[in-house]
């Protein structure tokens, strides 16, 4: 049965369709929603809610309950998300599963409460201080946070290891038809790590305190294998109309919708443009877009940010063809017809280039 | 014949047979050994979970045999908070030193005893940044020289030493909170008992419990082991003064409105 949501609202439905039995937040726009819903519904199913002290507490509280071997869960946005990075990284240290969700808004500093895509950066290189990486899924449409959500948690107790949901204030605000009939829940993992009291087995501990420097550097490596393993088997996208595409727009999240939008009008106009749309933002899809390189020169990134995915978007392609870019930051949310004509001055230049080269 | 000897001090057993990192004369490992001892004799080893701090008390899982997590500077009660939520049967605590708590993580224990979390935490309140050398803590007392207040604590540029049970007694989500000091035997008798009840109070599900407990910490302080014990009581004890601060069971807010029998997550 379809249903009217706010893509907030929508995420915290799926998370408690999900198996989360614990969620911890901050009230900060645009993602209250997410929290008030969680209010109501972590009641009804039996679940714990905390509205905590601040995002530090929060975090930390979902990783008190990872521990106990809770499916664990915080939101917050911007600003928040900066005071969750010291949580984050004991997290990966610790190894422990959650899921953290970042309606991500305008910045840097107070910023503003309108959809962004300028905490890329943040999400993708860690955050938070050591080498770590965490997992990082972009849904572009409320329909599509009921596959997005379990997988996060899925993911997040495969790997052992923590999961963010990007998105941006324009997906937490607006309202969406969403069915969950089709939501799986995943799988219940063996937890043979979490603290329960040391009845009938040795006692436990978790930590990330290591202070000889090369078993530190041995867990270090354990971590990175994971990462490598992670970036073998879990990266995922879409292609929207890429066969026969002269041009390839990479986009994710709120920004491929609106590029694809902007591909709609140029196909009318006879113009070959074709979409890769990023669902892990990281792991990244480097290989397929190496892959396309080679029967493809013009990459056209789009990000409502000053430019930060458009960098891996330049290490994936290694100098391999034309990187092309066009962000807008601080919360502008650009048409689709600007996109479009954007977009289309650019494949004219690099036709009529080609075209300069050929005679 | 054979003589019959009643044993008057043993190890506990859920005191790994390992050395102690601290320096001699500090408290820590005597309050190590007493909260070993109290849940070996209240029998709560199999459902012990405790929350170890950053600085001196962060090995603690090298000496305690049950189940231990570490957290991140002064975040050990929003982490004992997450854990107890989930398992409510569970005995939850977490240790935490007088930056960790009365400084670095104030939010986070003054909204746990708030909230009337049912934890309990170990306050060691030594007066000093002990592991990182010897600096000035919220707790230090005015004129006390450490590495970061050479010319000693002037409060009119760093503030007054931060009492943590006093302060946290007007909160109604507080059962019980005593100060008690591990400077000489009677003192550690009264922290064992001290101990004892703030477990007990949480297993009755009464609301938050705290033990501040005064300890020496002579390599920080730059003084005798003795020479220690004698200021905890001379100087210390006077601006933290001993003795039971609050006694409310079950604290007021749960008086107030009672908790659910049921779990919240059975």
């Amino acid at each position: 049965m379809k249903r009217l949501m706010s893509g907030n609202a929508a995420l915290a439905e799926a998370a408690i369709l999900s198996g989360c039995t614990a969620y911890f937040g901050y009230p900060i726009t645009p993602q209250n929603e997410l929290t008030e819903h969680m209010a109501k519904r972590m009641v009804e199913s039996g679940g714990v809610f905390i509205q905590s002290e601040s995002e530090i507490a929060a975090i930390n509280m979902v990783l008190g309950a990872s521990a106990a071997g809770a499916r664990a869960m915080t939101s917050s946005s911007g600003p928040g998300m900066s005071l969750k990075q010291e949580g984050i990284s004991y997290l990966v240290a610790d190894e422990l599963p959650a899921v953290i969700v970042n309606v991500v808004r305008g910045g840097p500093g107070m910023g503003n409460i309108s959809p962004s895509q300028s905490d890329y950066f943040q999400a993708t290189r860690g955050g938070g201080h050591g080498d770590y990486k965490t997992i990082v899924l972009a849904p572009s449409s409320v329909q599509e946070l009921t596959e997005i959500v379990p997988l996060a948690f899925d993911l997040a107790d495969k790997y052992r290891n923590p999961v963010l949901i990007l998105g941006d204030g324009m997906l937490g605000q607006m309202m969406e038809p969403v069915d969950f009939d089709g939501l799986e829940r995943p799988r219940d993992y063996q937890k043979d790590y979490t603290l329960t009291g040391a009845k009938d087995r040795p006692a436990r501990s978790i930590y990330s305190l290591i202070f000889d420097a090369k078993l530190q550097e041995e867990h270090n490596w354990k971590l990175q294998r994971k990462f490598q393993l992670i970036e073998q088997n879990e990266v995922r996208y879409e292609t929207y109309l890429t066969e026969d595409a002269e041009m390839i727009v990479i986009a994710y999240g709120m920004g491929a919708r609106i590029a694809k939008g902007a591909i709609k009008r140029l196909r009318q106009e006879g113009l070959k443009v074709g979409m890769v749309r990023l669902i892990t933002l990281w792991p990244f899809p480097t290989k397929v877009l190496q892959e396309m390189a080679n029967t493809v020169s013009e990459f056209f990134v789009f990000e409502m940010s000053a430019g930060q995915m458009v960098e891996d978007v330049r290490l994936a392609l290694g100098g391999k063809g034309n990187v092309h870019f066009y962000g807008r930051p601080g919360g502008v949310i650009p048409m689709p017809v600007e996109l479009y004509r954007i977009i289309s001055r650019h494949y004219n230049l690099a036709e009529s280039a080609r075209a300069g080269k050929q005679s | 014949m054979t003589t019959a000897y009643k044993p008057v001090y043993k190890r506990p057993k859920l005191l790994k047979e390992a050395h102690f990192h601290y320096c001699p004369g500090c408290g820590h490992g005597i309050i190590n050994r007493l909260l070993m001892e109290v849940i070996e004799e209240m029998d709560l080893a199999d459902k012990a979970i405790c929350v170890a701090p950053a600085g001196c008390g962060m090995l603690l899982y090298n000496y305690f045999d049950i189940d231990v997590i570490e957290s991140a500077h002064g975040r050990g009660s929003a982490v004992a908070t997450g854990i107890k939520r989930m398992l409510p049967d569970n005995l939850v605590f977490s240790y935490q030193g007088d930056g960790d708590l009365a400084a670095i993580g104030t939010a986070e224990g003054f909204h746990a005893a708030n909230r009337g979390e049912n934890i309990t935490v170990i306050f060691v309140n030594n007066g000093v940044y002990g592991m990182t050398g010897g600096q000035m803590a919220p707790t230090s007392l005015i004129d006390q020289v450490t590495t970061t207040s050479p010319l000693g604590r002037n409060s009119v540029l760093a503030g007054h030493p931060v009492r943590i049970c006093e302060v946290f007694s007007v909160l109604d989500g507080t059962s019980y909170l005593e100060r008690v000091a591990v400077n000489k035997p009677a003192g550690v008798v009264k922290t064992k008992k001290a101990i004892r009840k703030a477990f007990q109070r949480q297993l009755d599900g009464a609301g938050f419990s705290l033990v501040e407990i005064l300890s020496p910490c002579p390599t920080a302080w730059k003084m005798g082991t003795l020479e220690s014990c004698k200021w905890v009581d001379d100087v210390m004890s006077k601006v933290f003064p001993l003795g039971v601060v609050k006694d409310v069971a079950p604290c007021a807010g749960i008086a107030a409105e009672p908790r659910s029998e049921e779990a919240p997550c059975s």
